[in-house]
């Protein structure tokens, strides 16, 4: 007897128990579209992380200042001192002292309102130099950013976030004018959208020469210090080297001999994104393990539903060695049974999981990406577990003798 | 005398169930030729049901020897025993034995199936086969869609689809009333009127008087024998050649 009349067979056989073969399929196909779904669910939001911090700036340190000491002693949160100078900018962007930085941009920001004669809105002003748009991997949408000549002439001009430039203007923003702390501004440029990142709105701010931030909209001690520096690490492999030259610097500026009094702190985006992977990671191998063990369960039920059959067809299994069924025709048809139930449960589940995620991204509104590898896997894996659990009843079933098969009532 | 199709050589069935060894036939020499119609008959516990077993190759024998068709097939292995049931031996059992899901064609080609025959011929010989028994417009009916008779007409046609050098029935009206009986008994006649060798075991007098020769069975030994059926027709193809 072929194959192909094994699996004829098992087929009609499983037809003419519809409800049992569709309710045992059910375990199976539950765990493989859970499977894709997790997996498929795990994958999107490590993309997502890897996407949102790229969209910070790659290779990209931070350095902050410490916290700032008050007059009756008090000590400011992080970031609050005013140790940051714009010469300490200057001599983190020398190739000598710095090898491994690319690019620096110091910044300061505020939050202020931007008026025009027919809409005003509030969001952080950044003053800035020209590098920032390349350390913070950020695009113009149109027109351009700022350039090394603002910087020198304290120019009035901006560029604005594409929210900020939808809120303030209906039309093409680029050559209008904007009122800044009563200073008219002109608009140069708007960058393109990066996407919201964590509580800051990248696409909500307005930049301007740092020079004229200092100069023209800030002072105080706002005219030297600089809030924060951005270092660009000239590629992923350097970023450590990076950090050191630039905390090397910056003890040596400040006259700090012991790190641990250093009154400024460097931090990298890449620990942030080490520690937003592993977390995805680690919340796809949970996902993922409680959908093997769904699938296990669905694997246990098939081999329930195989042994159930065998002893519930044992007439039908005497009649057919009566008729000529060897013992191997016997296990093959069971094995066929039982691994066609695996398959079409794989291949259903597989449908149900990719209508899942679509459905699922849908409703989040984010990519869950279907490998097809996942896909495959998954299925094989079906079939193997409707063979592993067919194997042990459908030896049973062969192992049956005739007359005792076709007494029983 | 046409060829002998079974011959039984003091077989010995003896079955064990823990210490305990209960002996079912006690030495049965028997031999049938071909185009015989034989009735074993034989009150319950005669062990005519052991012997129908041995006989249609489902058990082996203790001690002793079976010939079927020439073959020695008193000590083979499983595998061998499948082929034998599936070529030489046709089964009508008492309660039919149909697959309910499947249609009487279906039931019927099931032999020619484990025979390893394609499946285009297959039809064809079932739907020949449901004709001789005068189910020919019932082919596509399922066993529920049938009376007890045309069931057990339908088993018929299953046990003739191989051409088997032995049509071997087990009480086939056992579960059926007396009409059904009668057409099921004249499918039998005709089968051996047409040179089968049909083997009815039973209990019931009547069945077995139809037949030509009866052999009585009581406790594991034969009581008596009518005597070779002088009326075997043998036809050309006794047992094959396969």
């Amino acid at each position: 007897m072929s194959w192909l009349e094994t699996i004829r067979t098992g087929l009609s056989t499983l037809r003419s128990h519809r409800l049992r073969s569709g309710l045992t399929m059910l375990g199976i196909l539950i765990g493989i579209a859970a499977v894709i779904l997790t997996v498929g669910l795990g994958q999107g939001a490590q993309e997502q992380v890897n996407a949102r911090i790229g969209a910070l700036g790659t290779n990209l340190l931070v350095v902050t200042p410490g916290s700032s000491t008050g007059s009756g002693g008090v000590r400011g949160g992080a970031g609050t001192a005013t140790t940051l100078t714009v010469q300490d900018a200057t001599a983190l962007s020398s190739t000598v002292v710095a090898p491994d930085i690319a690019a620096v941009a110091p910044t300061v920001q505020r939050s202020q309102t931007l008026d025009t004669p027919s809409a005003n809105w509030t969001t952080t002003v950044v003053g800035t130099t020209p590098d920032w748009l390349s350390v913070r991997a950020r695009q113009m949408q149109q027109g351009r950013f700022l350039t090394d000549a603002d910087l020198r002439s304290d120019a009035s001009v901006t560029v604005l976030g594409a929210t900020t430039a939808a809120q303030l203007f209906d039309t093409d923003p680029v050559g209008q004018t904007v009122s800044l702390n009563g200073l008219p501004m002109t608009v140069v440029g708007v960058l393109q959208p990066s996407g919201s990142n964590g509580g800051a709105n990248q696409d909500d701010q307005a930049l301007v020469p740092l020079t004229t931030a200092q100069q023209r909209l800030l002072g105080g001690a706002a005219r030297t210090s600089v809030q924060a520096i951005y270092l660009e690490a000239t590629g992923p492999d350097t970023l450590s080297a990076a950090y050191q030259e630039a905390n090397a610097e910056l003890l040596s500026l400040h006259h700090i001999t012991t790190a641990a009094d250093a009154d400024f702190v460097i931090a990298s985006q890449q620990s942030l994104l080490d520690t937003a992977a592993s977390v995805a990671r680690t919340l796809t191998v949970l996902l993922a393990s409680v959908a093997g063990i769904s699938l296990l369960v669905g694997g246990i039920g098939v081999m329930n539903i195989m042994l159930v059959s065998v002893t519930e067809r044992v007439r039908e299994i005497g009649l057919r060695k009566a008729l000529g069924a060897t013992p191997q025709n016997i296990r093959r048809q069971f094995l066929a049974e039982s691994s066609m139930l695996g398959l079409m449960g794989g291949l259903v589940g597989a449908i149900l999981g990719l209508l899942g995620s679509w459905l699922l991204s849908a409703a989040l509104g984010q990519p869950i990406p279907t490998s097809v590898v996942a896909i495959a896997v998954s299925i094989t894996v079906a079939v193997l577990v409707g063979v592993v659990s067919g194997v042990y009843p459908a030896s049973r079933a062969a192992r049956l003798a005739p007359i005792d098969a076709l007494r029983s009532e | 005398m046409t060829p002998i199709v079974i011959q039984l050589t003091s077989v010995t069935k003896v079955y064990r169930s823990g210490s305990l060894a209960v002996p079912a036939l006690r030495g049965v020499s028997l031999s049938i030729r071909t185009g015989e119609y034989v009735a074993i008959s034989g009150p319950s516990g005669s062990g005519k049901s052991t012997l129908m077993h041995i006989l249609g190759c489902l058990d082996v024998a203790t001690a002793g020897e079976y010939r079927l068709a020439g073959e020695d097939v008193s000590q083979l292995t499983e595998e061998k025993l499948a082929r034998i049931r599936n070529q030489r031996v046709g089964f009508v059992f008492q309660q039919f034995n149909l697959l309910s899901s499947a249609s009487a064609w279906r039931n019927v080609e099931l032999p020619l199936v484990y025979a390893g025959i394609p499946r285009a011929s297959r039809r064809t010989r079932a739907i020949t086969a449901l004709s001789r028994v005068g189910l020919a417009n019932r082919v596509e009916h399922r066993p529920g869609e049938m009376s007890g008779g045309q069931q057990q007409r339908v088993a018929v046609a299953r046990a003739l689809v191989t051409d088997p050098a032995l049509v071997l029935a087990d009480e086939p009206t056992g579960n059926l009333d007396s009409a059904a009986t009668e057409d099921v008994l004249a499918v039998f006649d005709e089968l051996h009127a047409a040179g089968r060798t049909v083997v009815v075991i039973t209990h019931d007098a009547e069945v077995a008087a139809r037949a030509a020769r009866v052999i009585v069975l009581r406790d594991g030994a034969i009581l008596s024998d009518t005597g070779c059926d002088t009326t075997a027709r043998g036809t050309a193809r006794v047992w094959s050649a396969r």
